[in-house]
């Protein structure tokens, strides 16, 4: 599958942290193509492995992307049917006024998020935002009906489909962290064509939004020699600071700061150059509030790396994105876990 | 779909083309005569029983949306409302941009870069753009003009008991219903008047009324409501599914007393669920219809359309079918002359 049509599918697909299931069958499918060995763990963490051509005690790698997205639940049903809701993850409500909702209860029921009209609001309330809690969840149904369709904590989803834009430029929901996932998959398109010692595995994690779980235990279970985290970057618009952006169409940022091994990170950045692709770089002195935080601080530590692709609006209904940057972070990855061997590792990792 | 046909259509007031001639490829075979005046009103005439008295109906098809006023230097597309709207949707929503509709999207700044007090405050016009995805401001020049017409991005959708969700159902849903009429009504002559700019200040009424000289005339729309549940029922302007909302008074007309009584009672008589629009907010057509010439007498009857305004508006087709049936019963009463 064309690594668009695949990020595509993944974006219209729904995953809110925590119930990530909706996605498995599309992720395991589509790398089973590519990879020896794709399982599940116990936290629904889609785990694929790519075995190296070197056979005995082999560098294992790590490559992380999250496949949850966040959202909304389910809190109470009003009298009339409509539904109260809270946020799953970081949720501007100046963001889902009006749109178009899935509520997965019992069947999926299509909604629309209402609130008081303008027309009947003080004239003093319309240059405020309207609060979560002073919106509804319109599905179209009586209260009965309702009731037997949905639960409280039933998780909702945006209504979007993605849009094609200029370029090869699309817009959409879910794609922090659906995009990541798809560089993983352009990645192992890309193993396939090459030799490589180390033992690759592709993880899409769960429930990064809200705490990370996912990468945590999925890294203990396989407990790599590097763990790499593939998330999306803050990408430039006319009201950011241009010193906190990264831009579409240059390429992943490669992150620099406490959370990245400088010495792999500097092999990272000389693979790209060595390869001609294009990269940019992103500063994140601390943590990054990323999987690769999950992974640096697990067991006795995970010598951890992070690219970040551009993307516009991050956690909006119409996040954007250059497809381009997607397919050459997969490829930066290919050729950059392609270099590591049993030989060089030892040195890379000194300090 | 008709209905879904209209709402789909892109007529933001000023650009109506796309409506009108939709309009007109559906009535031509069911009028005796029509004409597409100098602002882009449509009026047509059906000949049947004449009673003396000149019997207008309209609706409106314009529907409000963006207007293209900028191109900055990387791209991005600044713009202009037009027509009431609540700059509070605007935000995370896909649009199309222009006569070829090219997609875009307004975007947000993400969460995690802003201070928790910004969350409260509504983003201004000023500070939205339309992201089409160009990478450079000649980019967007080669697809985009200053004065390009935007609208919502939003399919015709059916859900829940006999809900609609589309947007422009304000008011494309009145133009249904005349259609409807026109190919319906066969035995009373009138005026069937679908007006440009409504949302703008109610620009083709006037001069289509000045054209047509009623004596009587009823405007059909889509209008406010708002049912939510624990509010005092003074507070609700019109519910979902307690059928069509007659006028009593709004910032453009006070209405006339005989003729909203005549109406009530054919709706009582046949059984017909209606309903008073209780808020005085919001005007029509009818503002400057019954103001036109010598005047005349004007009823307003509208769907209830929660979410109006908006991408996502919602009614009830429940209430489309009431609405409709109340008309062909007063039309009825026309031609029995008992108005």
């Amino acid at each position: 599958m064309e690594t668009k049509v695949f990020l595509e599918l993944l974006s219209n697909s729904k995953g809110v942290s925590g119930y990530e299931y909706p996605l498995q069958d599309t992720i395991i499918s589509a790398f089973s193509k590519y990879l020896d060995n794709v399982s599940v763990d116990k936290l629904g963490n889609v785990i694929g492995f790519k075995k190296g051509t070197y056979k005995d005690n082999n560098v294992k790698i790590m490559i992380a992307a999250h496949m949850d997205e966040i959202g909304l639940m389910v809190k109470d049903i009003e009298d009339n049917g409509f539904i109260r809701f809270t946020n799953i993850g970081g949720i501007d409500p100046r963001t889902i006024l009006g749109q178009e909702v899935i509520v997965h209860g019992v069947e999926d029921l299509f909604g629309v998020i209402g609130s008081k009209p303008p027309h009947l609001q003080e004239p003093s309330e319309h240059n405020k935002a309207i609060k979560m809690e002073d919106m509804i969840i319109d599905t179209g149904y009586p209260k009965e009906k309702v009731e037997e369709l949905v639960n409280i904590g039933d998780p909702i989803t945006i209504r979007r489909n993605v849009k094609n834009l200029l370029g090869n430029r699309i817009a959409g929901k879910a794609l922090d962290d659906r995009a990541g996932v798809a560089a993983l998959y352009e990645c192992m398109k890309e193993l396939n064509k090459i030799q490589h010692e180390a033992d690759i595995y592709f993880v899409t994690t769960v429930q990064e939004e809200v705490s990370m779980a996912g990468a945590l235990v999925s890294s203990y279970k396989i407990n790599p020699d590097i763990g790499i985290a593939v998330d999306v970057g803050f990408g430039a618009t006319p009201e950011l600071p241009i010193s906190t952006t990264i831009e579409l169409g240059k390429g992943p940022a490669i992150t620099l700061g406490g959370n990245i091994h400088p010495n792999l990170r500097k092999k990272l950045v000389d693979i790209a150059k060595e390869y001609n692709i294009p990269s940019q770089v992103e500063v994140t002195p601390g943590p990054t509030g990323t999987d690769a935080r999950a992974m640096q601080i697990t067991r006795d530590g995970i010598p951890s790396l992070l690219l970040s692709i551009p993307l516009r609006y991050m956690h909006t209904s119409v996040e954007l994105l250059d497809v381009e940057d997607v397919r050459n972070t997969g490829k930066l990855l290919a050729f950059f876990v392609a270099s590591i061997s049993n030989d060089n590792l030892e040195g890379l990792l000194c300090y | 779909m008709l209905l879904k046909e209209l709402t789909e259509a892109s007529g933001v007031s000023g650009n109506e083309k796309e409506v009108r001639d939709l309009i007109i490829s559906e009535i031509k075979d069911y009028v005796d005569s029509y004409k597409i005046d100098r602002l882009g009103n449509i009026i047509a005439y059906k000949k049947g029983k004449d009673i003396g008295k000149k019997i207008m109906i309209t609706a409106h098809m314009d529907e409000v949306g963006l207007m293209i006023k900028d191109i900055d230097k990387d791209g991005f597309l600044k713009f202009m409302t037009v027509g009431g709207i609540d700059k509070r949707i605007l935000v995370s929503k896909p649009v199309l941009v222009g006569k070829d509709k090219l997609p875009g999207v307004i975007g947000a700044k993400p969460i995690h870069l802003q201070k928790p007090d910004e969350r409260t405050r509504a983003l201004n016009i000023d500070e939205l753009y339309i992201d089409i995805g160009a990478r450079s401001k000649e980019e967007a020049e080669r697809y985009v003009s200053i004065g390009d017409y935007v609208i919502f991005d939003s399919e015709y959708v059916e859900f829940g008991e006999g809900l609609v969700k589309a947007k422009a159902l304000d008011n494309r849903v009145g133009c249904s219903l005349l259609i409807k009429l026109i190919k319906e009504i066969k035995d009373l002559s009138f005026y069937a008047v679908f007006t440009v700019m409504e949302e703008v200040g109610l620009v083709g009424a006037g001069p289509a009324a000045y054209e047509v000289d009623p004596d009587y005339a009823i405007i059909l729309e889509g209008t406010l409501c708002y049912d939510m549940p624990k509010l005092d029922t003074h507070l609700i302007p019109t519910y979902l599914n307690k059928g069509p909302a007659i006028s009593l008074i709004d910032r453009t007309t006070i209405y006339n007393k005989d003729f909203r009584n005549k109406i009530v009672e054919i709706a009582k008589k046949n059984n017909i669920p209606y309903q008073f629009r209780k808020t005085s907010m919001g005007g029509n057509d009818s503002g400057k219809i019954h103001t036109t010439r010598e005047g005349s007498i004007t009823a307003t009857i509208s769907v209830p359309c929660r979410y109006i305004h908006s991408p996502a508006s919602v009614m009830s087709k429940k209430d489309y079918d009431s609405t409709f049936a109340l008309l062909k019963e007063i039309l009825y009463q026309f031609e029995r002359e008992e108005i």
